[in-house]
């Protein structure tokens, strides 16, 4: 039996991989999602694709769209690392009772991915807002 | 035009088989989870990447839910080449239940020792249990438990040279997780998986040998990157058992490049170094595999 030849090649893959991470310092994730009007933007065009969505537009049937939509911009914003502060509810308080599902949780972030990348945002800054929004998963779904 | 050879009736059966896994997909199948967390499928019809399974469960299927994929791959190293195909099913994002065939064709080494025979043919069944976690959402990587039962049905050339049985039963351990925006802002895959096996080259050349009878613990490890949601390049490695006395067996390892254009297709590219095998060295090849999801 072979002991791991591969490994040190594996390993040594990855450290050039990350390395470029590490020399090109990205701008912030807030400025590549295109700032304030940016953060507006990608959540006007959530909306609108939650609302043509039939796996998810009935959980916000009775919604106050004016509302959700301030929150969800305060909360990108600050998500992303913007001048903002999230002021609405936890997202287990918001959720509760919805009885959302793993499906309706997935759903939106398709939703959200094409909106971003519709939208020209570039992938690693969608993949760095997802990274901060994954762990609401746990409050969010019913299990 | 009349065919040459009947249609093999082991072939009506394992069709059969997989046709018979692919029938819920009648009923009301979901695809509730993010593109390309299904995986691929691996040579032994196990969700994963190409020759390690992982802890993904094939098909889109979330709790509530069921779906499943049937798969084709082809390896060919020139000496060698390893046909494989099958269907495997998802319940609840919790159990899933895979058939595969596999059609080894000797190639050069039958040439070479005026073999009686051209291929070896096997059947793999496999079942796989989320133990817990997820893959994406959890901080605890998404963990399986999984069986993969193996027969070997042209066993007299490897019984000759001291393979012990036709028949032996692999259980896997695997954890894989995504780390989200880790390796140069993209997504990267983990997957380590623990196997208890008997196989000689995964079966194909029988199970238990001369030179070791009884089960290897193995290491399978694969890491992948995704470049975005449809694209991802990774690696993989196998460590294998070395049971049979007249040839060494190498580990196993790949390069891939995956596609997943949307929730029904899948298709990986593979450059596969296989090493030795029944005596004949460095056994590299393309390895091409495309996947169906429903």
């Amino acid at each position: 039996m072979q002991r791991l030849r591969f490994v040190p090649s594996l390993l040594l893959a990855l450290i050039l991989v990350t390395g470029c991470a590490t020399r090109a310092p990205a701008s912030s994730t807030y400025e590549q999602l295109g700032g304030a009007a940016g953060v507006e933007g990608i959540v006007d065009d959530l909306l609108n694709a939650i609302v043509d969505d039939p796996r998810i537009n009935q959980q916000f049937a009775n919604a106050n769209i004016l509302r959700l939509r301030e929150k969800l911009i305060e909360q990108i914003c600050a998500e992303s690392g913007g001048p903002c502060t999230y002021t609405g509810l936890t997202m287990q308080e918001s959720h509760a009772g919805r009885h959302i599902t793993d499906a309706q949780f997935n759903a939106l972030v398709e939703d959200l991915i094409r909106v971003m990348t519709d939208r020209g945002v570039p992938v690693g800054a969608q993949n760095r807002l997802l990274r901060q929004l994954a762990p609401m998963h746990g409050d969010i779904v019913t299990p | 035009m009349t065919v040459s050879q009947p249609f093999p009736r082991r072939h009506a059966a394992a069709l059969a088989a997989a046709l018979s896994l692919m029938l819920p997909c009648a009923a009301n199948a979901g695809d509730g989870r993010l593109l390309a967390t299904g995986g691929a499928t691996q040579i032994e019809g196990s969700a994963g990447g190409g020759i390690v399974p992982w802890a993904v469960l094939s098909g889109y299927g979330t709790a509530g839910q069921h779906g499943g994929t049937a798969f084709a791959t082809r390896v060919d190293t020139g000496d060698y080449a390893l046909t494989s195909y099958g269907a495997a099913y998802a319940w609840d994002n919790r159990l899933e239940l895979s058939y595969a065939r596999q059609r080894f064709e000797l190639g050069e080494l039958q040439r070479r020792l005026s073999l009686p025979t051209g291929r070896f043919d096997a059947d793999v069944v496999g079942a796989k249990l989320r133990l817990g976690g997820d893959l994406v959402y959890t901080t605890m990587p998404q963990v399986a438990l999984g069986v993969q039962y193996k027969r070997q049905l042209d066993f007299a050339i490897p019984r000759a040279v001291g393979a012990r049985d036709d028949r032996g039963i692999d259980v896997y351990l695997s954890a894989s997780k995504l780390f989200l925006a880790a390796v140069a802002d993209r997504n990267l895959l983990l997957n380590a998986t623990l196997r208890s096996t008997r196989a000689n080259q995964a079966g194909l050349l029988g199970f238990g040998g001369d030179r070791k009878a009884g089960r290897s613990l193995v290491l399978e490890t694969s890491a992948a990157v995704l470049l975005n949601p449809q694209w991802a390049v990774g690696v993989e490695y196998r460590q294998k058992p070395d049971n049979l006395g007249f040839a060494r067996e190498d580990d196993w390892r790949d390069a891939f490049v995956a596609w997943f254009p949307n929730k029904r297709i899948a298709v990986v590219a593979a450059y596969a170094d296989l090493g030795a095998i029944a005596t004949l060295d460095r056994q590299r090849g393309a390895y091409l595999s495309l996947q169906a999801s429903f």
